[in-house]
């Protein structure tokens, strides 16, 4: 009846994994009764569960995002606190539960919070900045979100019921093959990466869509902004490597669930091929993450410093440069496989010239502050952090892509600290930018500034504390996964990385703390304007928080820099330059409970498939298509927003603009 | 507590003496050469770049009167030539190096040496070592004992899963996979004990999977061998079978003799992979406990 689930499978031995899923559990129940109690289901259920309005499920991804950013940090505490205690010690973490964190922690981090976060800002900003009404494929978006979403919650329901994977956040073959892996926790992974992929790829087809067929009018492709730029290759990237991965992860299903041999030891199988195609997904992934990031440093940069951004068209091409480059590098992650000179030669080589490309990308953030007026506001601080941790992530990024110094520090600490380098100081801090920039147009208020700069400084220190001496480590010769050692010359400087972490948890509780107060004085932050940072790209054109329907008329592009222009025009006269336009209905999608309705049934088909339940798989594979042909068969799918109102919204925000017209100094 | 802890921080900041950067062979010496060259290179143009950075963030901020503000400025073509310049002529330098480099420290490529190298066929197992001596005709596992100045002519396969042979001071990691050989070449130049380990996570005895390299004089090598020779059980099918089982923080101990072309069984499959845990069930979690090893 319930397949291989039983009362063992909920870790009763296992106290600390209890504990924290008893928590998770009753955190969340806890949270459902308040909001039942408080009557908002209604107002969810309505507004942001069944929404398909990008701006809403653009802030649903970012706040899964932070959720499982909790989740992944916990990780990383008790990893850290593990090692510094297991020397010649076991512990508080035997192996098995060590293994799971580790591999738990990169999963996380990766699939569902630097994805969700970056895609987060792209669905909330490429939009309002191409001038947009919504993406191509609103309810398609929505369904992408809901998967995403069920994938991180399968990994958060490993944590009670069964275990999750103790083979690393890429489950190499043949350690991940039934032989070697017999329990549930790499059908966990598989099926939650599987479930989240479809929904990736999804968006990448959609913002793909979006970015090169709804385009404000005059928007030519030179005239985008340069995140809408680095969210185009990122969307590519997505659409061309995340095929791969599932193909990858679907051909190890096959040998788990139906005895293949892909990549098994025995009957022909090859594990090389699986890292061969793991990493020809895995390091354009690299560049999904950081091409946004990349884009979102490139507004902020420019904005806080008053000034456009230098050499657009080579940041464009540096874009388009390391999209292509990107596919071209994967073996440099097993060089030690012993592929001889020439193999390796070519592959370092290729990793090293991504690196032109990206130095060209610092150099031109570095010249857009040339010359401008910088306000050192949080989001910029998180930009100038960035560009020197990056610099430093960067060339340890070459010293590996050198294959003879590859061969002395693969899948050592130092190569912890590099990726750990580039994706916190590229990825995250980029995120947490794109965050404390777009907050205030996403809700109409803005961000303590005073906690944002303890916080960005707290990261900031914490990074380099934690990371640097695990640099050292990788040259100490310590590789990664150690779940206790006894080199006695490894101790202190684990020691000094657990410190670290103690200080990036500041650094979080600083973030929430902001958040809150935030929250709590936001009758006093309000964003009247809609242009807080006096930016220069259309989505400060809008109100803050944006109508549903973002423009109440499309916006006619003629620069590089829409806004600013008719900006600099309106200063001049000290007035409004356009006219007020003729105001007509807007016609916007419905609501759709499709998308949660599927992750739903792909959550019930998930967790049967890892308990090999089978009647419950075919009763989740049905419920799923019975919905899609549920969808398929509606007969409304828009509704109107009259004149009237369009008007109405529109003439507050006009008035608000024209007053603070007349109230800023003369320049 | 903290004493000695900011102590030995010191020590090792002072001292460079980090495993990788204090080799103990030629391969691991070559490869820290590579290893610093390049990073003194990229220092070059990585710390000015952090300097600058910094100088204009500070300089340009909206506070300060006195710097220029330039609110246009976004293109000059001589600048751009220079920033796709400084970068492309980096990577230019670098690629030389690493291509050079790539072949020079292939880790296939005999070592040149006057003496005859030395075979050793070594397999990863779950999760412990085996160093097979084709031409001693004895076996050891968790301990490789080799002579001081005489090349190193490794094979490597593994039993069952993925593993990376690597012991810091000598250099150069290489993949041990199950149905195939990597060759190493490795030399120690002076006698003493290098610890290794396996640099690709196996499993749940992975951090027990640590070995020592002794590296001794010609003579105490071959009075190793004669003695090896008379002592411990013998490496046939049936003792193979039994190291096919998973364990792990394994003492060091030898074979006398080995069953001829067992390493080559092993490569052609014609024995069996490592059997995977014992039971279908997650392992109780007090299995593994690391043991106090010996140096």
């Amino acid at each position: 009846m319930f397949g291989k689930l039983s009362w063992q499978a909920i870790p009763f031995d296992q106290p600390i994994a209890l504990a924290a899923g008893a928590f998770v559990g009753l955190g969340l129940t806890a949270v459902l009764i308040w909001v039942a109690v408080k009557g908002y289901i209604p107002y969810l259920w309505r507004e942001w569960v069944t929404s398909v309005d990008h701006k809403r499920i653009g802030i649903m991804y970012c706040l899964l995002a932070a959720v499982m950013l909790l989740r992944g940090f916990s990780d990383a505490l008790m990893m850290r606190s593990q090692q510094a205690l297991a020397f010649h010690a076991a512990g508080y973490l035997p192996p098995e539960h060590y293994d799971q964190i580790f591999s738990a922690h990169g999963t996380i981090m990766i699939f569902f919070v630097a994805m969700p976060f970056v895609i987060g800002l792209m669905n909330f900003a490429v939009p309002l900045q191409l001038g947009a009404r919504d993406v191509a494929f609103p309810t398609l978006n929505s369904v992408s979100f809901w998967l995403n979403a069920a994938g991180a919650l399968l990994v958060n329901i490993a944590l009670v019921v069964g275990e999750f994977a103790r083979t690393g956040w890429l489950p190499y073959p043949p350690l991940s093959e039934l032989t070697y892996s017999p329990g549930v926790g790499v059908d966990y992974y598989l099926w939650a990466i599987q479930i989240s992929g479809i929904g990736t790829l999804m968006t990448g087809i959609n913002m793909v869509t979006t970015i090169l067929k709804i385009r404000a009018p005059g928007m030519s492709y030179t005239h985008m902004p340069i995140f809408c730029w680095t969210s185009l290759a990122s969307s590519l990237l997505i659409v061309a490597a995340f095929p791969i991965l599932t193909a990858t992860l679907a051909m190890l299903l096959l040998d788990r669930y139906v005895g293949f041999h892909f990549f098994t030891n025995e009957a022909g199988g090859n594990a090389m091929m699986f890292m061969n195609l793991i990493w020809a997904w895995g390091h354009p992934e690299v560049y999904i993450l950081v091409l946004p990031a990349f884009g979102i440093f490139s507004e902020v940069v420019s904005t806080f410093s008053g000034k456009p951004l230098f050499g657009r068209r080579s940041m464009i091409v540096a874009t388009m440069a390391i999209f292509i480059l990107s596919f071209t590098v994967w073996l440099h992650h097993f060089f030690t496989m012993g592929g001889g000179g020439d193999v390796n030669g070519f592959f370092g080589i290729a990793s090293m010239v991504i690196a032109v490309p990206t130095g060209v990308k610092v150099y031109n953030w570095l010249f857009t502050m040339y010359g401008g007026r910088v306000r050192l506001c949080s989001a910029m601080l998180w930009a100038i952090g960035f560009m020197v941790t990056f610099v430093i992530g960067g060339m340890t990024g070459v010293l590996l892509a050198s294959p003879a110094a590859d061969f002395l520090l693969h899948n050592s600490l130092f190569l912890v600290a590099h990726f750990h380098n580039v994706i916190i100081g590229g990825v995250l801090f980029g995120a947490f930018a794109g965050y404390t920039f777009w907050f205030p147009k996403a809700f109409g208020f803005m961000l303590d500034e005073r906690l944002g700069k303890a916080a960005f400084w707290c990261w900031l220190v914490g990074f380099y504390v934690a990371f640097m001496p695990l640099y050292l480590l990788g040259l100490e010769g310590m590789t990664r996964r150690m779940q206790h050692y006894d080199r006695p010359e490894w101790h202190p400087w684990l020691l000094v990385a657990g410190m670290g972490t103690l200080i990036i948890l500041c650094g979080i509780a600083l973030q929430i703390a902001q958040l809150w107060v935030s929250i709590r004085g936001r009758a006093q932050r309000r964003d009247l304007t809609g242009d807080p940072w006096d930016g220069r790209s259309l989505e400060w054109s809008t109100t803050s928080p944006p109508p549903t329907f973002n423009f109440a008329v499309l916006p006619s592009v003629t620069s590089d820099e829409p806004y600013w222009s008719i900006k600099q025009q309106a200063r001049a006269r000290r007035q409004l330059v356009t006219a007020e336009p003729e105001y007509v209905s807007i016609e916007i999608p419905r609501n759709s409970t499709t998308g949660f309705v599927t992750a739903f049934f792909a959550v019930v088909t998930g967790f049967s498939l890892i308990w090999h339940i089978w009647w419950l798989v075919i009763l989740g594979l049905v419920g799923a298509y019975v919905t899609f042909v549920a969808f398929a068969w509606r007969d409304v799918d828009e509704t109107e927003i009259p004149a009237a109102e369009v008007a109405r919204i529109d003439r507050a925000n006009r008035a608000a603009r024209a007053e603070a017209l007349r109230e800023e100094p003369v320049r | 507590m903290l004493r000695s802890v900011l102590a030995v921080l010191l020590i090792s900041l002072a001292a460079c003496h980090t495993a990788v950067l204090s080799p103990a062979g030629p391969v691991g010496e070559g490869e820290r050469i590579v290893l610093l060259d390049s990073l003194t290179i990229m220092l070059a143009i990585v710390v000015p770049t952090v300097v600058a950075i910094l100088a204009f963030a500070y300089w340009f901020r909206a506070s300060n009167t006195r710097a220029r503000y330039l609110p246009d400025w976004a293109f000059s073509g001589q600048l751009e030539l220079i920033v796709w310049s400084i970068p492309a002529l980096v990577v230019l330098f670098l690629g030389g190096i690493a291509w050079i480099s790539a072949h020079l420290l292939d880790p296939a490529e005999p070592l040149k040496s006057k003496a005859e190298p030395l075979e050793v066929e070594v397999v990863s197992l779950d999760w412990k070592w085996l160093f097979i001596y084709p031409q001693q005709n004895v076996a050891s596992v968790n301990r490789m004992v080799v002579p001081a100045g005489v090349p190193l002519d490794l094979k490597i396969t593994s039993a069952s899963v993925f593993n990376v042979f690597f012991v810091p001071q000598l250099g150069s990691e290489i993949y041990a996979m199950y149905g195939m050989t990597s060759r190493l070449n490795l030399q120690a130049d002076r006698p003493g004990v290098y610890f290794g380990l396996s640099a690709h996570f196996s499993g749940d005895g992975f951090p027990g999977m640590v070995f020592e390299v002794h590296a001794v004089s010609p003579e105490q090598f071959t009075q190793w061998t004669a003695a090896t020779h008379v002592t411990g059980p013998v490496l046939d099918d049936a003792a193979y079978r039994q190291l096919l089982k998973q364990s792990h923080d394994v003492s060091p101990y030898t074979y006398r003799s080995v069953q001829t072309g067992l390493f080559e069984e092993i490569v052609q499959q014609r024995l069996p992979p490592g059997e995977g845990p014992a039971t279908a069930q997650s392992a109780p979690s007090s299995s593994v406990v690391p043991a106090r090893r010996q140096h």
